[in-house]
């Protein structure tokens, strides 16, 4: 088989995508914004739900990519194609050109700017983080208040930017209440003395071994889970934050005051990838990730022909759903350059 | 906490401000209560700063008390709005300045209700011609008068007599600020700085010389509530809600408060008195009560305006603490006296006196 | 004398950090699947005693967790100890132990002791 596909974006999706066409003998472009492969995993320390080493992904990665169909151009942001007879002209920021018979994106997502919610005061109170901040902490091994001192306790929020009218994002994000769950256990482990709290809306385990991590966390590390949305956070004359929350369960607004508050940042539809498609020809869902041809039987064909997605361009997804869906469009892409030729 | 978060807050929502031609609408109940505050602003803005701001004598309460108590419907309340709105049209004014934060709630609310259903504007319309044979238009520019202090707030700091800052000191006085719920909460947009970190009172504060206080309870509503505090069986919960945010600033030590709501300001001041009365606790520093300001009062003693014409001593927490701290020149001898020289009744028991 | 004609309110709010968490504490150490509750509620749609009575053992975990024990110290003396709600608990907790253990607590931090 013959032909070249530009895979935008060198995260998970894309990279995965593209040692798969690799093997099948199509010569693949791998565009990626960054200096370097492997998208948002690269923050991350590691994953859920059996708390592998993040790195071992990006090794993974990188096996991927080692073959001689590929060429990995990086530091190129795409800003628009258009298509000519059967095939694509893409252009990036810097007036680069990529030719290529085939599109797949694979531009993934963005974290919500939790400074966004402003009850919360990121970016306004001193411990208030993301959990990607707190990932970067777990990378240096080291959990401190912006004092230096250790934190005593700590809570998570779910569903920041999730599930939420007022942010625009009607959806959920999926992954990032085991990703509190996970970070939860990480904490105990390098504080154990520490109380840890997570306030949640839904507890939405969905996943294989998830409930069974919920459980864990519960049972063996003690970790108090209150069901209630966080409706606003501020910080007293010690430097506490004090967090309001309705106890839903117990039926009252609960009080309490944290050293650490975590904000699990939701997904969203990333800015870089609506730039890909200036000129809005691609189909968006309401959650304004690329919509699919067919939610059951097309999730990697786009409206337009010979354009495919790969991955959390779609719609909030893990690692492993990530490299199923890539999979899924190396098949999609294949069947069309099959056709095409 | 990083100032720098709050500023890229504020950056996110800032108002249009007319600059002159103000028609202005006062409050029902700050004259009682602040009787220097409007007074203040208008001579300010005419004589001070040279701007134009047109009183029509045949302005009314906005009804905002009875909407808010449940007694006037929303088709009366609209109506009486769309006559303020007459009155200005005929005056030739397109510039509202509104004195009371109910009353600019209840604007911004109408005007959001015509927007979204044009036909209830139309049927207004309809009411008020038949009602009086006038007819209005929307105003271009809409701003409460805090946000025109706060829109000068700069030009008044370059005038100051006095500053936020404590004479014996040279520290920088510590100022709560208390917005009134519906300045914003309703609609962030329609307000300096938003809903969660309002910048309207802290902005003139700071340009002053004060520090602001960001203590825990700041956003709690002051428990005012209309027709909460309107019954008298139902008030116990109503200044629980002030007692809450009373206690949570204690700790930080507040030279005073200053608000931009005429519910907000009476109820900080009165209820500071009957918690006391009631519990035998007070909330500024060895049992004084906490100064409790409008944002006209706050400006006109940094102009170095005498606080006895400013109306200070009418409040039922005595400002004298902060005066001594601001330095401001006062003559006791007067505060009670008329502008003719007559003296008045001197009440007994004040308050931190 | 108060003459106003009303007073202050207690607040509602769950005061956490107030609240005392010994008698949750001591539950969990001696029945540790007490942490395991998610408040499904099915101990107390099953329960004998809370068709009958003002009684949910739901809402006496989730109160105890919270640290807010005078109701629960109140009721837990109600529960027959039949067992049923074992039968039901999707998360495996030993409801009925938790039940005899939470009495222990109780008794043990002289709240509403029996």
């Amino acid at each position: 088989m013959t032909g070249n596909v530009i895979v935008i974006g060198g995260g998970t999706a894309g990279v995965e995508a593209a040692g798969q066409l690799a093997r099948s003998g199509i010569g693949v472009t791998v565009i990626e914004k960054e200096s370097t492969i492997g998208g948002h995993v690269r923050n991350w320390h590691h994953l859920f739900p059996d708390r592998r080493s993040s790195s071992e992904v990006i090794d993974y990665l990188r096996k991927q990519l080692k073959h001689d169909n590929i060429t990995l151009v990086t530091g190129e942001l795409i800003s628009g194609f258009d298509k000519k007879g059967g095939s694509f002209r893409l252009k990036s920021s810097s007036g680069k050109e990529f030719h290529g018979d085939a599109v797949l994106i694979a531009s993934g997502f963005d974290l919500f700017r939790s400074e966004r919610k402003e009850e919360y005061g990121y970016g306004i109170y001193d411990n208030v983080i993301t959990s990607a901040d707190l990932e970067s902490m777990f990378r240096d091994k080291s959990i401190l208040l912006r004092n230096g001192r250790e934190p005593e306790k700590i809570g998570f929020v779910h569903c920041v930017g999730s599930r939420d009218e007022k942010s625009g994002n009607l959806y959920c994000s999926k992954l990032c209440c085991i990703t509190a769950v996970k970070q939860a256990i990480g904490l105990k482990e390098l504080i154990p003395g520490s109380k840890v709290f997570c306030f949640y809306m839904d507890m939405r385990m969905g996943g294989a071994l998830y409930e069974e991590m919920y459980r864990e966390a519960q049972e063996k590390y003690g970790i108090s889970f209150i069901r209630g949305k966080v409706s606003e956070v501020s910080e007293n004359i010690e430097g506490k934050l004090v967090t309001k929350v309705e106890d839903t369960l117990a039926g009252r607004p609960l009080r309490i005051e944290m050293d650490l508050l975590v904000l699990m940042a939701g997904m969203e539809m990333s800015k870089d990838g609506e730039a890909i498609d200036i000129s809005g020809k691609l189909n968006r869902g309401v959650n304004r990730f690329f919509a699919p041809a067919d939610y059951h039987f097309g999730s990697n064909i786009s409206n337009i022909k010979g354009v495919f997605y790969a991955g959390a361009c779609t719609a909030p997804m893990n690692i492993t759903e990530t490299i199923s869906h890539a999979r899924g469009a190396v098949s999609d892409v294949l069947n069309y350059l099959t056709n095409k030729h | 906490m990083e100032n720098e978060g709050k500023k890229r807050v504020w950056s996110e929502y800032q108002k249009e401000i007319a600059d002159d031609h103000f028609f202005y609408v006062r409050s029902c109940i700050r004259q009682s209560f602040f009787p220097g505050s409007e007074q203040f602003f208008l001579d300010f803005m005419r004589n001070g700063l040279g701007k134009d701001v047109f009183e029509n004598p045949s302005h009314t309460t906005c009804t905002g008390i009875g909407y808010h108590g449940d007694i006037v419907p929303i088709e009366t309340i609209m109506t009486v709005v769309a006559r303020h709105f007459a009155l200005m049209k005929e005056s030739g004014y397109k510039n509202i300045a509104i004195s009371c934060v109910t009353s600019f709630g209840i604007y911004t609310e109408i005007l959001e209700t015509w927007k979204h259903f044009p036909e209830q504007l139309e049927r207004t319309r309809e009411f008020l011609f038949k009602a009086t044979g006038r007819e209005f238009d929307v105003p271009e520019n809409m701003a409460h008068t805090s946000d025109i202090i706060y829109k000068f707030r700069d030009e008044i700091a370059s005038r100051a007599k006095y500053r936020l800052i404590n004479h014996q000191t040279g520290e920088p006085l510590k100022v709560v600020e208390h917005i009134g719920c519906h300045y914003s909460k309703m609609f962030p947009k329609h307000g300096v700085g938003g809903a969660e970190f309002p910048r309207v009172l802290s902005g003139m504060a700071e340009a002053w010389g004060g520090e602001i206080i960001d203590y825990p309870e700041r956003r709690h509503c002051c428990g005012f509530g209309f027709r909460q505090y309107l019954v008298q069986a139902n008030r116990g919960y109503s200044v629980s809600n002030t007692a809450k945010k009373f206690a949570s600033m204690e700790p930080y030590k507040p030279d005073f408060i200053l608000t931009n709501c005429p519910g907000c300001n009476m109820f900080m001041d009165k209820w500071q008195y009957t918690i006391r009365e009631m519990e035998g606790v007070t909330f500024g520093p060895s049992g004084d009560s906490i100064p409790v300001l409008t944002y006209e009062e706050l400006a006109g003693l940094v102009l170095g305006y005498n606080p006895w014409n400013l109306g200070l001593q009418y409040h039922m927490v005595q400002s004298e603490p902060l005066l001594r701290k601001m330095g401001v020149e006062f003559d006791p001898e007067d505060k009670y006296k008329t502008k003719d020289g007559v003296q008045m009744p001197i009440p007994r028991n004040l308050i931190n006196c | 004398m108060n003459r106003f004609g009303y007073s202050l309110s207690k607040a509602r709010v769950i005061d956490y950090d107030a609240n005392n968490h010994a008698v949750a504490e001591y539950i969990a150490e001696k029945e540790p699947s007490f942490r395991l509750c998610i408040a499904c509620g099915g101990c107390a749609a099953t329960c004998t005693t809370g068709n009958f009575t003002e009684f949910s053992l739901r809402e006496i975990n989730i109160l105890i967790h919270r640290g807010e024990n005078r109701k629960p110290g109140s009721d837990i003396r109600k529960c027959m100890l039949c067992g049923k709600c074992i039968l039901v608990c999707p998360r495996g907790v030993n409801t009925r132990n938790v039940v005899i253990t939470a009495r222990e607590a109780f008794k043990k931090f002289g709240i509403n002791a029996l």
